[in-house]
Order: C-alpha cells, then sequence, then structure tokens
C-alpha cells in the first residue's frame, strides 16, 4: 500500500498530466513531436535515399533547389541558388552544362569540424565525447566548392551512392572519376581528400558559381539538384569525421550530417528520439505568397511573407508499434499521424459518393484530415520473357488483354485498401505532366467512358479475348485442362492470405487456375533479376515529377533480367524505346504530351502491366498545427509548420486528465479478496489438533 | 570450487562455437551475402557493382566455410565464418552491417533492458513465491481451489493482450502513465512502471503454479511432519522450512535467467518504445544485419552458460551437502 501510495505521489510530481511522454521542462516550448518507424540507415547525403530518413535530412540539407510548397503541378524554386539554372547545349548538343550560383551569406550550422584545434584530437578526448556537439563550435559561408565536393563524393570508393550508375551515364568525367578514387584509395585508414583530385564534368566558376556539364540532354537533372546527393558537404566535416575512434563512437558523416537549412541534428539516437533544433546560423526565408486558389481559404497563406522557421525544435521518437502511436496521437503527444488500416474506421468515414472525411469522434478533437495521390504507381506485371504470358504474340498480349479486364482494381481498393487509393489506367501518376484526366486518361482495353465516369468493362469481354487466345472457357485445347498461372508475391503473412484469395478469384471468373508463390523478398528478387516470375506485383515512387521517372520502367534496355534495370516486366517494345529515347529529353509541351500519349497506348494495348493504382495517402493533424499542406516531393517542410502552442497544452490537459478512481477501487478489491485469506489463516493457527 | 569453474568454462568453448557455426549456417541457408547486400542497399537503383563493393568492404566475397583457392590453414581462415566468428572469442563485435559500432550500440542498450527486465523478474520472483505460498498454505481449500483457476485462466492470455490491454486501460482509459517512451535516470521510473506491472501480472500464473507444485511436493516430505509434530505454527513450518528446501528447484529457474535480463524483452521493448537489447535483435533480425544477429546469439549463449554455473555455485549456498570439490 505504501509503495502504491508512493508511486502515486511520484507521478503526481509529473504535473497536471501523468501520462507526458516528454520532459516536463519541455511544455509549453514550441516544439513539433512526430515519429518514425525504422531506424534510418543513412544520414550522408550520398547514401541516403528513402522518405524515412529524408525527414531527418532535408530539414538540414540544403540543395541548389527546392520545390514550391504550395503550387500544384510541383514546381522547382530555387533554395540556395539565385535561379533555377537554365541548360545550356554545348557543341551541339554534344554536351549541355548546368551554371549554378548560390546565394552569398549563407552560413553552415554551428559544428566542430570548423575549429581547426578539432580536427586533430587526441584518441582520448574522443573516447570521453557523447556527442560531437561537446567539442567547440565554428562556422563558416557555404561556398561553390562545398557542391563541387559533395558531387565528387558521389563517386567516393567508401561509399555507396545509389544514384553513382546513373549519374556516372551524365556527369562528363564521373565514371572515370569513380575508377580514379578507387585506383588512389589504397590506404583506407587515410583521408581521401576529393579536393585533390578533379572531376571533369564539375567546374568551379568563382567563389559562388560552379558548373556541371552533361553528356547530351538530361532534362531531368534539374529534378536531381532539389535532391539531397546535390546537397553542399565541407571537406571539413569530412576529415573531422575520419580521425581515429570516431567511427568506434558513431561519429560519422553518416550519422551526423551537416548542414546550411533550418535545422541541425542535435541529438541522434535512432533506436529511440532524434532531435532537430533550429539552426542559429540559419539566414530566414520567407513563407511562400503564392500558392492554389483554395489555399487562402485553408489559411495556407496567412504567414505568407513571414519568415521561418516557425518552430524552435522538433523532437523525433521512435515508435515502431502502431498501437501505442495511434493512442499516443489521439492524447495529442504527436502533432500529425497516418491512418493505419487498423485505425481507418476509428478515423475515417467514406461518404456514399466516396468521399472521406474524419469521423466525429476526430472532428470533436478538432483533428483534420488531408489526402494526396501519391505520385507511386503499384502495378502487377507480367514477366514478358515467360512462354506462357510473355511475347509479342497475338495469343499472348489477348490473355494478358484479358487478365488485365479481370482483375477488378476498383474491387481490390475498396476491400484492402479502404478505397485509398485511384485505379491506374498508365504508368503516370496524377499531378505529373503527361497524364491525361476524365475521358482521355481512360484506359479504353479494360475501361469504357459511360455517363461521365469510368466503368471497368464486362467479364464477358475478357472472355472472348481468352477464346481469342486460344483459351476458350480457360481451358487449354492442347490438353483440355485449366490454364494454370503463378504469382510470384512477397506476401506470407496471415493477414495476405484474404488478398491472395481475392487474385485467386479475379482469374477463376475467366475459369483460370492460379497458384499463389508465397516466397521472402530475397527469393522474390532472385526471381526477378533472373527473370524466372509469372506474374508479380511491385510499386515505384517518383524521384521527381516527370513523365520519363514512371515510363522507363517499360523502356527495354532497362529490362531486368537482362541487366540492373527497373523494368522488371522485360518488356522490349522497340516502337516505344525509340520514343521513350526522344520524350526523355523533350521540354514538357504539348508535342511531349503526344509521345507520352503514344508511349502509353502502346504499353496499353501490349498489356505487360495491370496498371494496379496510385495510393492515396492520408494523414490527420490536430488543431493547433497549422501550414500542413501535403507534398510528395518537398521532403523539407516543417521549417513551413507553426504550431498554436497554448492551444495544444489546454486540449493535453483536457484530454488527459488522470482517472484515480478505478486503481483505488482495485486496491479495496486485493485487499477485500486478501480478507478470507487472513479470516483462513486465523482460523488454522488456532486450530486444534484433530483426533486420529 | 576453482578446478570446477575453470573446467566449467572450458567446456563452455566447444559450445560457443557450435553455437555459432549453428548460428552461421542457419542465417547464411535463408540469406546469401548478395541478400544482404540488396537488403542494405535497398531496391532503388541497385547495381551489380555496387553489391560486390558492399560484399567486399564487409569480407562477404569470401567462401563460406572452405576456401578451396587458398592454401594450407588459409582454407580455413580465409572464409566467411572464421573471419566473423573467432573476434566474438574476443568480445569484439566489430560494426553492424550499417557501420555503427555493436559494442557502443550494446553499452547504450543494455541499461534500458535492465531497467525492465530486473523489476520485472525481482518483482515477479517475490510475487509468484508469495501467491504460491499462500496457495499451497490453503491447499484443498477453495481459496486454493480459485487460485489455481486464476493461475490457469492467466496462463492462458497471451502477453499480447496484456500488453495491448494494459496501455489501453492504464495509460489511455486513466492516463496514469505515458503509453511508450523511454528517458534516461530517475525519468526512466514512469516508463517503465506500466511494463513491469504487465511482466509481473502476464507472469503470474506460470510462476505461481510452478512454484505451487514445488512447494506442495516439499509439504509431503517426513521433516514436513516431523516439525509438524513437534507443534511449529504452520507458517512457521512454511517459511522457515518448506520454502528454505524448495529453494534449490527455485534457484534452477530463477539464477539461469539472470545473466539473461541483459538481453531484454523483445516484444515488451517494441510495444513500450524502450530502446534496449531485445529491440536491437529485432530490429538486427528484419535488417538481415548478421553481424548483429551473431553478436547477440553469442552473448546470448556466454550468459546462458554463466547463468547455468551459477545455478551450480548458488546451490552451495542453499544446500550444504553440495560441494564441488
Amino acid at each position: 500500500m505504501r509503495i502504491v501510495l508512493i508511486l502515486l505521489l511520484f507521478l503526481s510530481g509529473c504535473g497536471e498530466v501523468w501520462n507526458d511522454p516528454y520532459p516536463a521542462s519541455e511544455r509549453g516550448k514550441n516544439v513539433l513531436y512526430g515519429f518514425f518507424v525504422e531506424r534510418p540507415k543513412h544520414l550522408d547525403p550520398v547514401q541516403s535515399y528513402t522518405t524515412d530518413e529524408s525527414q531527418f535530412i532535408r530539414q538540414v540539407l540544403e540543395p541548389p533547389l527546392q520545390y514550391h510548397y504550395l503550387k500544384r503541378p510541383y514546381e522547382l524554386v530555387p533554395l540556395t541558388a539565385v535561379e533555377v539554372p537554365k541548360p545550356r547545349e554545348v557543341d551541339g548538343g554534344k554536351f549541355t552544362v548546368y551554371e549554378i550560383r548560390i546565394r552569398p551569406g549563407i552560413r553552415y550550422q554551428p559544428h566542430p569540424a570548423f575549429v581547426a584545434e578539432n580536427q586533430n584530437l587526441p584518441a582520448q578526448r574522443v573516447e570521453a565525447l557523447h556527442s560531437p556537439y561537446e567539442l567547440p563550435l565554428g562556422t563558416r559561408e557555404l561556398v561553390s566548392d562545398d557542391y563541387i565536393y559533395q558531387i565528387k563524393r558521389l563517386a567516393h570508393p567508401r561509399l555507396h551512392s545509389p544514384i553513382l550508375g546513373l549519374m556516372s551515364e551524365y556527369i562528363v568525367g564521373m565514371g572515370d572519376f569513380s575508377k580514379r578514387m578507387k585506383e588512389v584509395d589504397k590506404d583506407r585508414a587515410k583521408w581521401l581528400d576529393l579536393r585533390e583530385h578533379a572531376l571533369e564534368g564539375v567546374e568551379r566558376v568563382d567563389r559562388y558559381t560552379y558548373r556541371v556539364k552533361l553528356n547530351g540532354r538530361y532534362p531531368q537533372f534539374v529534378y536531381w539538384l532539389a535532391m539531397p546527393f546535390f546537397t553542399p558537404v565541407p571537406w571539413e566535416a569530412e576529415r573531422f569525421f575520419e580521425q581515429p575512434g570516431m567511427a568506434k563512437k558513431n561519429f560519422t558523416l553518416d550519422w551526423w550530417p551537416i548542414g546550411t537549412g533550418p535545422y541541425m541534428l542535435s541529438e541522434n539516437n535512432p533506436n529511440a528520439r532524434m532531435v532537430l533544433e533550429r539552426n542559429p546560423n540559419f539566414r530566414g526565408e520567407p513563407y511562400p505568397s503564392e500558392g492554389e486558389p483554395e489555399d487562402v481559404a485553408a489559411g495556407l497563406l496567412a504567414d505568407a511573407g513571414k519568415t521561418m522557421p516557425f518552430i524552435d525544435r522538433v523532437v523525433f521518437s521512435r515508435e515502431k508499434e502502431s498501437v501505442p502511436l495511434w493512442n499516443k496521437f489521439l492524447q495529442g503527444y504527436y502533432d500529425v499521424a497516418g491512418i493505419g488500416s487498423d485505425q481507418f474506421d476509428q478515423a475515417v468515414r467514406v461518404s456514399i459518393e466516396g468521399a472521406a472525411e474524419p469521423t466525429d469522434e476526430m472532428v470533436k478533437k478538432g483533428i483534420t484530415l488531408s489526402t494526396l495521390v501519391s505520385a507511386t504507381i503499384y502495378y502487377f506485371g507480367f514477366n514478358m520473357k515467360d512462354p506462357v504470358v510473355g511475347g509479342s504474340s497475338e495469343r499472348a498480349r489477348k490473355l494478358r488483354q484479358a487478365i488485365s479486364i479481370a482483375v477488378d482494381m476498383e474491387e481490390y481498393l475498396s476491400i484492402f485498401e479502404n478505397g485509398r487509393g485511384v485505379v491506374a489506367h498508365s504508368p503516370i501518376p496524377p499531378g505529373i505532366f503527361g497524364r491525361r484526366t476524365g475521358e482521355e486518361g481512360v484506359n479504353p482495353l479494360t475501361h469504357a467512358w459511360r455517363d461521365g465516369r469510368e466503368q471497368r468493362r464486362p467479364i464477358e469481354e475478357a472472355r472472348k479475348l481468352l477464346a481469342e487466345a486460344g483459351y476458350p472457357a480457360g481451358r487449354d485445347p492442347k490438353t483440355g485442362a485449366p490454364l494454370l498461372l503463378y504469382f510470384d508475391t512477397t506476401a506470407r503473412g496471415p493477414g495476405d492470405k484474404s488478398r491472395l484469395d481475392w487474385w485467386r478469384k479475379q482469374l477463376a471468373k475467366l475459369s483460370i487456375q492460379l497458384e499463389v508463390r508465397q516466397t521472402d523478398w530475397n527469393r522474390f528478387q532472385e526471381k526477378i533479376r533472373t527473370g524466372t516470375q509469372q506474374l508479380y506485383g511491385l510499386g515505384w515512387a517518383a524521384d521527381y515529377p516527370d513523365a520519363e521517372n514512371f515510363l522507363f520502367l517499360l523502356h527495354g534496355p532497362q529490362a531486368r533480367a537482362d541487366g540492373a534495370g527497373a523494368n522488371s516486366s522485360n518488356y522490349v517494345n522497340p516502337k516505344y524505346d525509340a520514343l521513350f529515347e526522344k520524350m526523355k529529353n523533350m521540354p514538357n509541351s504539348p508535342e511531349r504530351q503526344r509521345v507520352i500519349d503514344a508511349m502509353v497506348d502502346m504499353a496499353r494495348h501490349d498489356a505487360p502491366w495491370i496498371f494496379g493504382f496510385h495510393p492515396k495517402e492520408f494523414s490527420l493533424r490536430h488543431s493547433w498545427v497549422a501550414n500542413a499542406k501535403p507534398n510528395d516531393m518537398a521532403g523539407n517542410t516543417t521549417k513551413y509548420r507553426r504550431i498554436d502552442i497554448p492551444r495544444r497544452e489546454a486540449a493535453r490537459r483536457e484530454w488527459n486528465r488522470p482517472v484515480i478512481w478505478p486503481v483505488a477501487l482495485i486496491l479495496l478489491a486485493v485487499l477485500a479478496s486478501a480478507i478470507p485469506a487472513v479470516l483462513g489463516y486465523r482460523r488454522r493457527e488456532r486450530m486444534a489438533a484433530r483426533p486420529a | 570450487m576453482l578446478a570446477y569453474i575453470l573446467r566449467r568454462v572450458l567446456y563452455a568453448i566447444p559450445i560457443l562455437i557450435g553455437v555459432n557455426l549453428i548460428t552461421f549456417a542457419l542465417f547464411f541457408i535463408v540469406n546469401t551475402p548478395n541478400d544482404m547486400a540488396r537488403m542494405h542497399l535497398g531496391v532503388k537503383r541497385v547495381t551489380p557493382e555496387a553489391i560486390e563493393k558492399w560484399k567486399q568492404e564487409r569480407g562477404y566475397d569470401r567462401p563460406l566455410l572452405w576456401n578451396e583457392k587458398s592454401a594450407g590453414v588459409k582454407r580455413l581462415t580465409d572464409t566467411i565464418f572464421f573471419e566473423k566468428s573467432m573476434k566474438l572469442f574476443a568480445f569484439d563485435f566489430g560494426p553492424a552491417e550499417d557501420r555503427r559500432d555493436i559494442g557502443e550500440e550494446i553499452g547504450a542498450r543494455m541499461g534500458p533492458s535492465l531497467a525492465l527486465a530486473m523489476p520485472v523478474f525481482l518483482v515477479g520472483l517475490a510475487v509468484n513465491i508469495t501467491f504460491a505460498l499462500m496457495m499451497a498454505f490453503f491447499r484443498a481449500t477453495y481459496l486454493d481451489f480459485w487460485g489455481v483457476v486464476l493461475c490457469v485462466a492467466m496462463m492462458s492470455i497471451s502477453t499480447l493482450f496484456y500488453i495491448i490491454g494494459g496501455q489501453y486501460v492504464a495509460a489511455k482509459l486513466w492516463n496514469l502513465v505515458p503509453i511508450s517512451g523511454y528517458d534516461g535516470g530517475l525519468d526512466a521510473g514512469r516508463f517503465v512502471i506500466l511494463p513491469v506491472l504487465i511482466g509481473v501480472v502476464s507472469g503470474i500464473g506460470s510462476g505461481s503454479r510452478w512454484y505451487r507444485t514445488i512447494f506442495l511436493e516439499e509439504m509431503g516430505r517426513d521433516y514436513v511432519r516431523t516439525a509438524r509434530a513437534k507443534g511449529l505454527a504452520e507458517s512457521v513450518v512454511l517459511f522457515r522450512h518448506v520454502l528454505k528446501n524448495a529453494m534449490i528447484p527455485i534457484l534452477t529457474g530463477a539464477v539461469v535467467v539472470i545473466p539473461l535480463l541483459f538481453m531484454g524483452s523483445l516484444l515488451t521493448e517494441s510495444f513500450f518504445g524502450i530502446p534496449g537489447l531485445g529491440s536491437y535483435t529485432i530490429d538486427a533480425i528484419q535488417a538481415q544485419d548478421f553481424a548483429v544477429v551473431r553478436s547477440m546469439v553469442f552473448i546470448g549463449s556466454v550468459l546462458y552458460i554463466a547463468g547455468l554455473l551459477l545455478t551450480d555455485l548458488s546451490y552451495t549456498l542453499v544446500d550444504p551437502r553440495i560441494r564441488f570439490d
């Protein structure tokens, strides 16, 4: 009893609310609370390539360009650059040059790497450190050399940049530079100073200007200039972290990014929490003054022109399980949250018209729902190398077309995705140039346009196509046996059974038997790589908002089984490939649209994919979070957010009042249940010996 | 005694080599070094060259167990198994596949694991023994009957239910403690109260039934009959004689798990966001991080062997008849 009282006193010392997971010292402070599920693997801009990691590094690092926060379709605007660079063709189009001018006066976050004495630390000093920020801190101005240094780092022999292969095709001399660096880097114990080695395609013009020279044309290069791969890295930081003993303490550039952005990573504990603090050297940036027409009504332009960032600190806590994450969001301890399948019905109500709205419970708490059709596609592919479903024969094409009609993606979205998605009619997601809308955007093979909306073609049409393919009633005329197809998938959990049954049911509509081959991710990848799959499912999220980044998934030279490309269906159509080569170098224009239309028509006709769906992301935010507009491309969105602190504090107090009476009741029940035991004990102790 | 300990330590070496070999075989039956590289490099824009480079940097470009291309003893030593496993015996765990130092990680995560596991163990032991003694004291009465029924009911409920239910009721409905999270120092207390309580309550069913069986077995022995014949009170018989003599089976179960407390709890740590060694192991398995998996299995084996040795040594403390000389 005494222990329980002490515990209650201990908890009551936590203030008005007892269940606050954050320190009392943070209450009332201008802090944004977020979460992360997976441990980040890389925070080095050369290697980092996932959304989980970008929520940290994109607040710290600043590439030359960024996406406009409010405008749609997505538009590139300068970040540290003075303007969005224009490509300049040289040698009659043999090369393209981008000249990037950065603004003078931009300063790095405080960092020990900028203090000369920290570059030669004794081993004991390193050993005693708990954070690199315990050392004296310095700063310096951002210069063009820092951008050049980072471009060279893409070919660093000790690092793994996922875009080295791609950039070696385009940046002049990058491939040779990579080979040269491998030869130079003999002594791994020594720091490799990339400043001593020239990269032909990257040139310093002056303190604030540099040029990148590309082979041929590559209009999409400008999008890469908005990604962390092209952020500046000061050589001092690399040298600082290369000192002996640093890696042993987990002090590496891969874990402690350094930048000029609005925030700096001040606490790095990927097991529990990551903390971003306002960068005191940040120059300030005005909040956008333009947006979409509906942004004014949504209050998204209320802070127009005000200096960002608005939030002082961002605390990300690791939350591996969805149940505690959701409950903490409802308690007000996370400011924003996504919606898991388990919580969907509690959070969202879908009207008869199909519109998603927050439930009454959410509305009562002032929670707002935002939706965004993501620049992503989940597709179900046929392996074009497969003797049954693959190839360019009339038989195989009609078989694929029949299956494409039979697989009812509308039903799939309704049953398994809570309606969170849009049926795909081509590889290009909404919001990206090249995608047609309305009747023009419908895949005529699988859908018809009736009464002003798309409708899936009846199953009879699929059966007819199947018969024309030589499988009347889904049977192989040679053997008389039902056509048997194989679906390779990584779905192996108990929850996946209904999904796989649904797949069997879709093909059963055509009397085709579907055998599901469940496998782990590694084996699945192996099958895709060797081209031994038949039907399979995969997804692709955009690197940048350009049709090229989706249409290349069907580009013949990138067939996966013939190399290491992303064309997992191994689709090869010389006409499509020729158009792709033409399209990828064209600026967005009516002519480019015509080329894209022709490519999409080919892909629909040949049907190497069942064009699955584009997922719709649902996110919730509390009433105290302002300036939150979903943006699929910009990762540096924290600086735009604003928090109404008094409102959050009041809501947390109201929602989290401790309820003590049940504890008292439980204690009483425990005491009451002890009474028979005490009475029994006394009775026994007083009992006289019984006669034998 | 010293000779006995030395002999046990020497026995441990082939056991640890065997455990390493089994871990190695199991891991590489499921994952090839190519799979590991792909898992760590991601799925977008991964070239065969990048995979080869990744393997080369981490020494996974060698043969697994036997190197035909080498000569002499190098056929055995110039292999992934030898290179990765032998350093473990010097407790040199090296870096994880994501290049974070494993030793540093283990050091940082041991505290949170112990903050959770130690109170669960100690309080759980005390509660289970008390409850079991009570049932033994009231044996063959309705209190004993309903106690056993309660134990069976509690044993039948999944740990996951205790966790989710506990979080919902105590942290969400009554707002008494944080749902999840962790902080160092004294502040850790408010984060571990609920998981400790859940750990103790969920273990009462099986623990109490086990100890009750032990106590009842002891209570049927001659020395208990003699004690009662002397006219000793039942409570004295129970606490002074039965409890003391039941300590050997209790110690067998309890002491062996003490070193393993360092290893943390897989499920509880995940749900309560406690950054301990349990969640470290789970993360490593999911990420196919062989460096961490083999280190954690090795530490687990060492601690288990240490636990067994401690159990044997503890017998000498509770039973004067047992001597190792």
